[in-house]
């Protein structure tokens, strides 16, 4: 076990160096630098900037700063945001965008692995049927279609939901079901279809065997088994909520990581960009990598070596 | 012993109790016809109606996207003055003119937007451009991943380890972001190129942001499809089928070409399949937060976000691209789902 | 002779598949008394293992019983309810499957897996159960089983699993064993040793056991009675001794002819059955063996032949013996 966390660790220091230093490489690919981008600069501006931000050092000096930089965990100041640094727009962002992800994450586990539960149990009946149909539709819905969806229901048609920021729990409903939406479609079809496989496997009919009540079966000898490939799901639904935020935040306004991410392309604010996907990257190489492992802990049959 | 006596009397005849002949026996004996894989599969498949209604939506999808901005009137650059948003068949003030002096005048299926351009040849040009992105971009990873996988399975030992580390520090890399990432920068030398050195002016006609989100498609998606056809040929290598036709004296080429290649077969059909409607998502993605296909082509993306700010107004703007894009993705996954039933049931997750 | 313990008939079980229905079993008739070891042998496809399933009420979805009846120490199976079941399964009646391999659940481990059928059916309290468990595991020839309890299946070799899996099914002292294809899956050397722990068992606890197998070899060295099965048919049942030394069915006979002796000459060549298994989906109007029957006449094509009795206990389907007691009677008229 110890070798296999020390290899996985190994793994994702690797990756994100490499998505470091890509990131370096195409930032510096950018013609004329991260300052062309703004409203012609006069000469001499241009030169102070390069100087204050290093940029007129040899490429290889500025990579090493960089990469020493980052490895304390400092991303430097915002180029478009004046007088914030990369760090701080990063942890207001985040603060705003893990709750809502959070929520999300928690509610497409939930229903997907209770539909998923109930689609399987009652496989060929009416509820499989209404269960799959939607969760198929489900995943064929991209999260943009979702939020705009809901906004003109709820909010233009109804008006029961607001339709931007965060400030009561009545506006997390909306941007919630947009994130969690996907992913509940796929995880109630990935557990559905898990459940049926373990359901025909031979230790449930040992379990029925025995005399257990459906109820034990289900909850003490089926889903334990099932729930494992919703488990190996959890590092790609992170990304994917992720991402997904980019869209949701900026459809509902949402002062999150997203909208600042989304922000600062259209901005073209460099250092922004770079930060927000290094850190963004770290944390579902991160996320991963604890996911694995916990795989691992919760399967036995994987070998402790 | 007569038959009239007989105490058993069943209606039994002597003549039931002479042995049959092999003839008769073999009428009994129901075969199976045995078919090929393709012929089998293909035939689950047909019977599959939900994959083939799929598959006519696509297929009315694409003639839709490929076939009808031809014969449209409009084009989907074209901004009519004084056409600005209209509603669905409706007609400006100047058309209603010209009609009224009898020249006919074509309608506006679906409105137009906020700079008089056509809404329904933008969706047609929109379609186009997800199902070219799907579409060809399923067919670059297909090649690079088979190719990477097959080597990497075929070689086995350290050619295997080294490229496999490879496609596992990329697996773990957050594609969306190096995609974004990628679009936000390349965009700038794909342009320089295409402007600049002669030769590359062909980039223009695709233009700029398809042929970066083919660039960063070729580069990060095809690990999956690598994974699978590595993992497929590792395992097939190893099959009683594959030692059975080795003892019997098949040569090298027979064994892939009949044995490994063909167990491959399906599971890459439905990969690339599924590959598809996960690269329009992706692209209808980027188009939407504004970095996919540039304008003034239309993605359907790029429609649907353009109309969130007249939500109010003009929900079937935003409902137009975003029924489509469900539609061509659904359309997608449910024939990839019918592919694997029909060709792979082993992969069905 | 003692009490009836098993008594199955005319019992037809048939799966509702989409493409038609199987008839699994076909008018099945078995009777067993307490104390015996019945063998059923046959192979793949001719019901033995569903005869045994549904005596548990654990026929797999999409089979269900449609006609015949089920008694056992007396209980009605057929006409009890899901939770009337429950009470009897790993009780009165447990099961040991053919592959010990996927039999146990991966994720629990083995003492976790024995308590609870223990604690599910006995008034036993956690530390009895856990006591009662190693018991259980000592008496299966399990060693340090102080250290299996905490083990997971897959830290197990097969044997060891399947000892577990007899631990399981004694655990509550069934009335009766069910083995199905307890050793197929096993290495031969293993397989003798399971044998032994199973008959030993019975001596011990003094159950009664339905062994399924298609080895003969195991239910010559077990049973008492066997029931030989082909497409979902009882085709002949008697004592280990009239079957295996005066066989009446063709199928049976085919069966004695296709496996080696220890008593044979040297060059005595094992005769294979020609052909393959009947199509449960498509089956023959008449005896299901007939097409591959070396003396198979034009009534066998057509109707099913009935059970002739050939002593009080032997009695097999078959219109050859149809035929002789047809010719005898006639001779006497």
């Amino acid at each position: 076990m110890a070798k296999y966390i020390i290899k996985r660790v190994l793994l994702a220091v690797v990756t994100l160096w490499l998505i470091a230093t890509i990131t370096f490489i195409l930032m510096n690919m950018v013609p004329g630098g991260p300052f062309l981008a703004e409203k012609a600069p006069s000469e001499a501006t241009l030169k102070a900037l390069n100087e204050k931000y290093g940029l007129d050092k040899p490429l290889i000096v500025q990579y090493g700063n960089y990469m020493s930089r980052l490895l304390r965990g400092d991303m430097g100041p915002s180029i478009k945001q004046r007088g914030r640094t990369v760090n701080q727009i990063i942890s207001n962002g985040f603060k705003v965008s893990a709750r809502v992800g959070g929520i999300s994450v928690l509610v497409a586990v939930l229903i997907g692995i209770t539909l998923g539960s109930i689609a399987a149990m009652n496989r060929s009946k009416w509820i499989d049927n209404v269960i799959i149909v939607v969760s198929t539709c489900g995943i064929a819905v991209p999260s943009f279609v979702v939020s705009t969806v809901l906004m003109i229901v709820f909010s233009v048609k109804l008006k029961l939901l607001p339709t931007y920021g965060l400030s009561s729990p009545l506006h997390y409903i909306m941007p919630v079901m947009a994130l969690s939406f996907y992913p509940t479609a796929y995880i109630t079809r990935l557990m559905r279809s898990s459940m049926l496989e373990v359901l025909g496997q031979d230790y449930m009919r040992t379990a029925r065997a025995k005399g257990l009540s459906q109820f034990k079966m289900l909850f003490k000898h089926a889903l334990r088994n099932a729930i494992l490939p919703v488990v190996t799901y959890l590092g790609p639904l992170l990304a994917y909520t992720l991402t997904g935020s980019f869209v949701v935040e900026k459809i509902f306004t949402i002062p999150g990581l997203g909208n600042d991410f989304i922000s600062s392309i259209t901005n073209r604010d460099y250092t922004l960009i770079m930060g927000t996907t290094i850190f963004l990257a770290a944390l579902i190489v991160t996320m991963n990598l604890m996911v694995d492992i916990a795989y691992k802990l919760i399967d036995p049959r994987i070998k402790l070596k | 012993m007569t038959k009239e006596k007989n105490p058993l009397s069943l209606q039994l005849d002597v003549s039931d109790f002479l042995p049959a002949d092999s003839e008769e026996k073999q009428s009994l004996v129901v075969m199976r016809k045995s078919v090929s894989f393709w012929r089998d599969g293909m035939r689950r498949f047909k019977r599959n109606k939900i994959a083939m209604v799929s598959f006519a939506v696509i297929i009315i999808i694409m003639i839709f996207a490929f076939i009808g901005p031809v014969i449209y009137p409009y084009s989907y650059e074209q901004q009519i003055r004084g056409s600005e948003n209209l509603a669905p068949m409706e007609y400006s003030e100047q058309e209603l003119e010209l009609m009224a002096q009898g020249q006919s005048v074509f309608p506006h299926f679906l409105g137009t937007d906020s700079l008089g351009r056509d809404i329904m040849i933008r969706l047609m040009m929109g379609s186009r451009v997800s199902l070219l992105v799907g579409i060809v971009a399923s067919a670059l990873v297909l090649l690079i991943g088979s190719l990477y996988g097959a080597i990497a399975g075929y070689f086995g030992g350290k050619v295997d380890l080294v490229m496999m580390r490879i496609v596992d520090i990329i697996y773990t890399v957050p594609d969306i972001l190096i995609i974004i990432l990628l679009m936000v920068t390349l965009k700038y030398p794909l342009e320089n190129l295409a402007n600049n050195v002669p030769g590359f002016s062909w980039i223009n006609t695709i233009g700029v942001g398809l042929i970066c989100i083919f660039i960063v498609f070729a580069l990060l998606y095809w690990v999956g499809m690598a994974r699978i056809v590595r993992s497929q040929i590792l395992t097939l290598k190893e099959q009683e089928f594959v030692t059975a036709a080795k003892a019997l004296g098949a040569s090298h080429g027979r064994i892939i070409r009949k044995h490994l290649l063909t167990n491959c077969m399906g599971a890459l059909i439905v990969t690339t399949t599924l590959q598809i409607p996960s690269s329009i998502f992706t692209e209808s993605f980027l188009s939407f937060i504004g970095i996919g296909v540039a304008a003034p082509m239309p993605s359907l993306g790029s429609m649907a976000s353009q109309a969130i700010s007249g939500i109010t107004s003009y929900p079937h703007r935003l409902l137009a691209p975003a029924i489509m894009i469900s539609l061509i993705i659904l359309s997608f996954n449910l024939i990839g789902d019918g592919l694997r039933d029909a060709f792979d049931p082993k992969l069905k997750d | 002779m003692g009490n009836t313990l098993v008594d199955i008939k005319n019992l037809r079980v048939s799966f509702f598949t989409p493409a038609g229905e199987v008839k699994a079993l076909n008018d099945v008739s078995i009777k067993m008394e307490e104390g015996e070891v019945l063998g059923i042998v046959g192979e793949s496809g001719s019901g033995k293992s569903v005869t045994a399933y549904s005596l548990m009420g654990l026929i797999p979805y999409p089979g269900r019983i449609v006609g015949g009846t089920i008694d056992f120490n007396g209980h009605r199976i057929n006409d009890m309810s899901e939770a009337e079941m429950r009470a009897i399964r790993g009780n009165e009646v447990s099961i040991i499957f053919q592959d010990p391999m996927t039999s146990l659940n991966p994720v629990y481990t083995i003492g976790n897996q024995i308590m609870e059928v223990i604690l599910l059916h006995t008034d036993k309290n956690k530390e009895q159960a856990y006591e009662r468990a190693v018991e259980l595991l000592t008496l299966v020839g399990i060693n340090e089983p102080a250290k299996r309890m905490k083990q997971y299946p897959h830290e197990l070799s097969g044997g060891m699993r399947q000892r577990v899996m007899i631990a399981i099914a004694l655990a509550c002292e069934p009335k009766l064993l069910i083995a199905d294809e307890p050793t197929t899956a096993l290495d031969v050397t293993i397989q003798a040793q399971i044998l032994e722990l199973m008959m030993e068992l019975k001596q011990k606890i003094g159950m009664s056991i339905i062994m399924i197998t298609h080895d003969l070899g195991i239910v010559a060295n077990m049973c008492q009675k066997i029931a030989v099965m082909y497409g979902g048919k009882v085709v002949e049942c008697g004592t280990a001794d009239e079957i295996f030394y005066n066989p009446r069915h063709e199928y049976t006979k085919g069966l004695l002819r296709s496996i080696p002796r220890l008593t044979d000459k040297e060059h005595r060549k094992l005769i294979p059955i020609e052909g393959t298994p009947v199509d449960m989906l498509n089956p023959p109007a008449g005896c299901p063996f007939a097409p591959r029957c070396n003396s198979c006449m034009k009534i066998c094509l057509g109707r099913m032949p009935e059970y002739t009795d050939l002593s009080e206990t032997h009695y097999s389907a078959c219109w050859l013996l149809q035929k002789e007691e047809f010719e005898r009677r006639g001779q006497g008229a």
